[in-house]
């Protein structure tokens, strides 16, 4: 029935589009708007682009591969075009932008009191730039894309961040730009070079798709460049120290798409680009061991640093760090549940470590300090939202039945077989995972509630509610019954794995070769 | 594929997972909303226990008429569909799992039922049975998953409920600690749980127990992988069971309420190793090197409990070393491939542990009521604060010492047959391997401890003279109908259990072994063989050195010297060694957890964050920084549209230089 309403109104001819057109008519709406419907508008604004975005859900056809695509020219001389277009993929990470985008809203009705206008249209602006990072098929097009999510962050970073906002806002766009110039390199170079042996001079992601192999030996340079700039985003250890502090300064829901939307653009950026593009250099057993290294021990470090952290922001951002970890081992696995596993780890991530931050705010909120020590035994003043900080983290440390545990599941089976030993390694962040979050539950809500300021906490708003709700429905939706999600990704994943073990072929040694699934 | 019990009660299964379910959702709406009401709450908690039983004895009924060689499975959903991975959320119905449907829900609802009494005047009454009904709700489901992440799931879940319900009173810090150690120490096995998927399924193809057991045959018999996957899944083992190196978290677990004790750490959940073990004969029975190190693992940790049990004070922590030593005989059985006698100690120390800890419990609980009443801050756990409990808690006294003696394997009582079962095994083992005569012996001195340290606590508690104290004593009554009508029942358990499983020597004999044989032959364990004179030899052995044993604690022991908790003299020498557990905490705390932390704090964040790859990487090189940042605020007008303006004309001109 929904299928055949969105073929009435030819919904897959118009969607991406408007999903594009949506936000930044609403930025211009709430900036020349009265400052005191600023944020209702805004919320308007989200909340339309969430229905509009939810068709997808239905008239997205797994087995079609790259679908709602549509085509136009942008600036002819060049060969830059205007395209764009959805696949297994790219379809959940807009789905979590558009989810997050009115709970973002909401989360930050109270919490921003000053220059309301920009920062809700600065907001705004951010969902036109995140789904065009993961619907772009123009290498020129991505490349705006991804800039244009910068830029609002670096703002809302800098203008509505805590203390050390300034320090922080520089670092991550000091820290994002040197990665991101180092692509933009690359693409020109890429595009020259395809341009001059083909002819045809375009930054048409299949154009690149087929021709990147000319890049010849130059390719491990062009391969590092994106591979640089993707794994800053991630991050990957050793180039996460940007993180704990862009969270810690950002505002609640800058944090919340930080972590939940903005990091997935570098895991999305290796599945959609650095690999496809060279996947004889990404599968070069040097490669793949450096890789390799680094998302174990980025699982392992950051979720021994997450521990010791003693504030309660610093200590979720360092969790990322950790989580991404698995994202990037499951992708190296190459094979279906690796692969599977690591775009649910990506949206698993985003619930719950969105909902985490969501938490950390209202307690932020309530009290006006990050810091662990300033807590202790809250659970007695503000049981509800002892609750669900509990799911949510139980989710985070991957309890079965929770959407955490199922994504990590399926990039440990799916990184055994190639990797028994980093495997081996990558499970005992399960075991720190434990201990970081159930320690700083503990030190928060349980023992003793004896600070006098603590006693009279409130508990959770409606608004809040309506915040938490579709994250921890979300939490037990994917930990239950994950297969409409998993369905409607196999195919991309399984897409992934065959192309990408097909190509590097020849480089493609020992069992990661022989299991790859027919 | 339709076996024989499709149409009957075995399909309905399920709905032994609904009841509880709804009684923890119910009652934790219950515990936001409407904490004072307890009637309703009482309602929901019991009935909701109770009435999964009721479907358990249809299924158990179901399968016992249908008698299937093979397992009836209820599927219920594709639970994780990815790729050639695909796990069903599917219920595995046979004489095994109806078996451990009986215990879980028959020995919970006794202790839900005792727990209306015991936590009756607890404000967090509506919280704990929520708590309560969703540990049986993952009990159920460890037990009848079909599959390995499936029974993961209740896996790890009893494992939250026992956090929970072990912080239960959160306020105070060192129960909050308890409930997190005992959570990370399981993790530390679950991640061996994990580890052991991730082999099998590549190796098997698939983690449902039908399939993945059939394909079990392709691997070569003591292999490495047979080895390492059996392995892996006993370290899963030790962690949920509490056995060496992972025990040290159940004797902390005490600070969770006495019934969660019974329940929990007593007689379901720390049996969920053994039920493991049992569910994967088929691959230990392939792997002897592993079953040779649980035998031996199970029956080092009963010794070394048993030792420490010897000296303690708390009248809890004498019961969890003792569970903790229990279970080892459980590993020493089913590590002999006794898979039945395993279940059937299970089973028995279920009703008689679950028992002795609702016992104490009534006795902590009158101790309370009076220290209470009187005002004075005492420790009612603690026996020296004891003695001559026996006409003060009658009812009490009696079910405790059938409890004890049962432990403490006094013959005919059920302790002494499911022990004989396991120790009788592994004697037969020795026969091929004398290293089982080596682990039967450490059984048999562990049978003589185990004796020792169950009438040291009786006499301590009941007998003798009282040493409460003068004003209190006249507070101390027997505990309401409530606690102790689920006692005598299980007293009565505790007294009948062991004809469940006879001897061969005795008439009806083996008859839990018969019900588990669709089970347990799948299991190629080479069989052994004793003699009707050492089975009675056995027997006797058994029975004498129990015997002995208990008569060593009447005479030996001498309660008149004890003098009350708080003014006892601190434990010296070779007692403080064991009363302190031979200091096991204070060797993982200073050789793994410190260290942890040490490395976390100032290697790595201080040290690789901060100082190198901040301090050298990348403020080190601050001036670019800067120069950014001065750029940045330079080009800095506010103005989005100057910004995207000089943006693509800086790429226009790059592009333009490339050409």
């Amino acid at each position: 029935m929904m299928s055949a309403f969105l073929d009435a109104v030819s919904y897959d001819r118009w969607v991406l589009h408007v999903l594009l057109l949506v936000p930044v008519a609403g930025a211009v709406a709430v900036a020349i708007g009265p400052a005191r419907l600023a944020k209702r508008v805004a919320l308007g604004v989200a909340l339309l682009e969430f229905v509009l975005s939810a068709g997808l859900w239905w008239a997205f056809v797994p087995e079609a591969g790259m679908q709602f695509t549509s085509t136009a020219p942008w600036i002819p001389a060049w060969g830059i075009r205007y395209s764009i277009g959805l696949d297994g993929i790219s379809l959940f990470m807009v789905l979590l932008s558009t989810l997050l985008m009115p709970l973002c809203v909401l989360g930050s009705w109270q919490y921003i009191e000053q220059r309301e206008r920009a920062y809700y249209a600065l907001l705004l602006l951010l969902t036109t730039g995140m789904i065009g990072v993961f619907v772009a098929l123009d290498l020129f097009l991505f490349y705006v894309a991804w800039e244009l999510v910068l830029i609002p962050m670096y703002f809302l970073i800098g203008i509505w961040g805590g203390g050390r906002r300034l320090y922080a806002a520089i670092k991550f766009f000091v820290y994002t730009m040197l990665g991101s110039v180092l692509m933009l390199v690359a693409i020109l170079w890429l595009y020259t070079t395809v341009g001059r042996e083909t002819g045809v001079y375009s930054f048409d992601y299949g154009h690149f798709l087929v021709h990147a192999p000319m890049a010849g030996r130059g390719g491990l340079w062009l391969f590092g460049a994106f591979a640089l700039a993707f794994a800053i985003k991630v991050p990957v250890f050793p180039f996460h120290t940007w993180l704990p502090d862009a969270h810690v300064e950002a505002p609640t829901a800058a944090s919340v798409l930080l972590a939940a939307v903005l990091l997935k653009m570098g895991t999305y950026g290796f599945l959609r680009f650095a690999v496809p593009f060279f996947p004889e250099i990404a599968m070069a057993p040097g490669v793949r061991t450096v890789i390799l290294l680094l998302a174990v021990v980025g699982i392992v470090y950051g979720a021994l640093v997450a521990m010791v952290q003693p504030d309660l922001k610093k200590l979720v951002a360092y969790s990322s760090v950790s989580h991404l970890g698995f994202v990037m081992l499951g992708i190296w696995a190459l094979n279906v549940q690796g692969v599977q596993g690591a775009l649910l780890v990506m949206i698993n991530h985003g619930l719950s470590t969105g909902a985490l931050f969501f938490l950390v705010g209202m307690l932020y909120e309530r009290r006006h300090s990050r810091e662990i020590a300033a807590f202790g035994g809250i659970a007695r003043a503000v049981p509800l939202l002892a609750v669900v900080f509990t799911i949510v983290a139980l989710s985070s440390i991957g309890l079965p039945g929770t959407n955490g545990f199922v994504g990590e599941f399926l990039v440990l089976v799916g990184a055994w077989a190639p990797y028994p030993w980093a495997t081996a390694v990558a499970v005992t962040g399960v075991i720190f995972a434990a201990a970081y979050l159930l320690w700083a539950l503990q030190r928060v809500f349980l023992n003793r509630l004896d600070a006098p300021e603590n006693q009279q906490l409130p508990d959770l708003s409606l608004r809040e509610k309506l915040v938490l709700l579709p994250l921890v429905v979300g939490i037990f939706w994917i930990g239950l019954y994950p297969r409409p999600v998993l369905d409607r990704m196999e195919p991309a994943a399984r897409d992934f794995v065959r192309t990408t073990a097909h190509r590097a072929g020849a480089q493609l040694t020992g069992a990661a070769q022989t299991r790859v699934e027919p | 594929m339709l076996t024989p019990l499709a149409g009957t009660a075995a399909d309905w299964a399920w709905l032994a997972l609904v009841f509880p379910l709804v009684g923890f959702l119910a009652n934790g709406a219950l515990a936001l909303r409407a904490p004072h009401a307890k009637r309703a709450v009482s309602v929901i908690g019991v009935g909701s226990v109770v009435a999964a039983f009721v479907v358990s004895v249809a299924v158990w009924f179901a399968v016992a008429r249908g008698a299937p060689d093979s397992p009836h499975i209820v599927s219920l959903w594709t639970w994780i569909p990815a790729g050639p991975l695909r796990v069903e959320l599917a219920l595995h119905v046979d004489q095994l799992s109806a078996l451990m449907l009986l215990v879980v829900t028959g020995v919970g609802s006794l202790i839900h039922l005792y727990s209306v009494g015991y936590m009756g005047a607890d404000p967090g009454y509506a919280r704990y049975f929520s708590y309560l009904n969703l540990f049986v709700l993952f009990m159920l489901v460890l037990v009848l998953g079909a599959s390995f992440p499936v029974m993961f799931i209740g896996w790890e879940g009893v494992g939250l409920c026992s956090y929970l319900l072990i912080g239960f009173w959160y306020g105070d810090r060192a129960n909050a600690d308890a409930g997190k150690k005992a959570f990370i120490m399981n993790r530390i096995g679950d991640a061996g749980f994990i580890l052991a998927m991730c082999l099998l399924w590549w190796q098997l193809r698939s983690l449902d127990y039908v399939v993945a057991f059939e394909r079990a045959d392709s691997l070569a018999a003591g292999g490495t992988i047979v080895t390492g996957a059996t392995l892996l899944l006993f370290l899963g083992a030790t962690g949920k069971s509490a056995q060496i190196p992972l025990y040290t978290w159940l004797p902390d677990a005490m600070a969770g309420p006495t019934p969660v004790s019974a329940l929990i750490h007593a007689a379901t959940m720390v049996t969920a190793g053994v039920y493991l073990v049992a569910r994967c004969g088929v691959l230990f029975a392939l792997a002897p090197l592993t079953s040779a190190i649980v035998a031996g693992i199970g029956v080092l940790t009963a010794l070394v409990a048993a030792t420490i049990a010897l000296t303690q004070w708390d009248i809890k922590k004498v019961l969890a070393y003792s569970t903790i030593s229990q279970l080892g005989y459980m590993f020493l059985g089913v590590g002999a491939g006794a898979y039945a006698a395993g279940i059937f100690h299970l089973t028995t120390h279920a009703f008689f542990k679950a028992l002795l800890f609702l016992a104490a419990g009534s006795v902590i609980h009158a101790l309370h009521h009076a220290y209470d009443a009187t005002g004075r801050h005492d420790d009612p756990q603690d026996m020296r604060n004891m003695g001559g409990l026996r006409e003060k808690l009658p009812w009490t006294f009696a079910v405790m010492l059938v409890g004890a003696l049962a432990l403490a394997g006094a013959p005919p009582f059920a302790g002494f047959v499911s022990k004989d079962g396991i120790l009788a095994t592994a004697f037969a083992r020795g026969h091929d391997a004398p290293l089982w005569y080596v682990y039967w012996g450490i059984g048999i001195v562990t049978a003589a401890l185990t004796a020792f340290y169950s009438m040291r606590l009786v006499r301590y508690t009941f007998l003798g003279a009282n040493r409460t104290g003068e004003a209190e004593r006249s507070h101390l009554r027997e505990v309401p109908w409530v606690m102790t009508g689920p006692l005598v029942l299980l007293a009565l358990l505790s007294v009948v259990g062991g004809a469940l499983n006879l001897p061969a020597v005795l008439p009806r004999p083996e008859l839990l072994a018969r019900w588990l044989e669709p089970v347990t032959e799948a299991a190629h364990v080479p069989a052994v063989h004793l003699s009707h004179a050492t089975e009675w030899a056995l027997l006797g052995v058994g029975a004498v050195v129990a015997l002995a044993a208990i008569g060593a604690a009447f005479v030996w022991l001498k309660p008149e010297t004890l003098s009350r908790a708080s003014q006892a003299p601190p434990a010296t020498g070779i007692a403080r060694v064991s009363f302190r557990g031979y200091f096991v905490d204070d060797l993982y705390n200073r050789a793994v957890v410190r260290p942890c932390v040490w490395l976390a704090r100032r290697v790595l964040w201080r040290g690789v964050d901060d100082g190198v790859i901040d301090g050298a990487g990348v403020n080190g090189s601050a001036w670019i920084a800067r120069g950014f940042g001065r750029i940045g605020s330079w080009l800095q007008t506010g103005q989005l549209g100057t910004y995207l303006t000089v943006f693509v004309l800086g790429v226009i001109l790059v592009l333009w230089a490339v050409r």
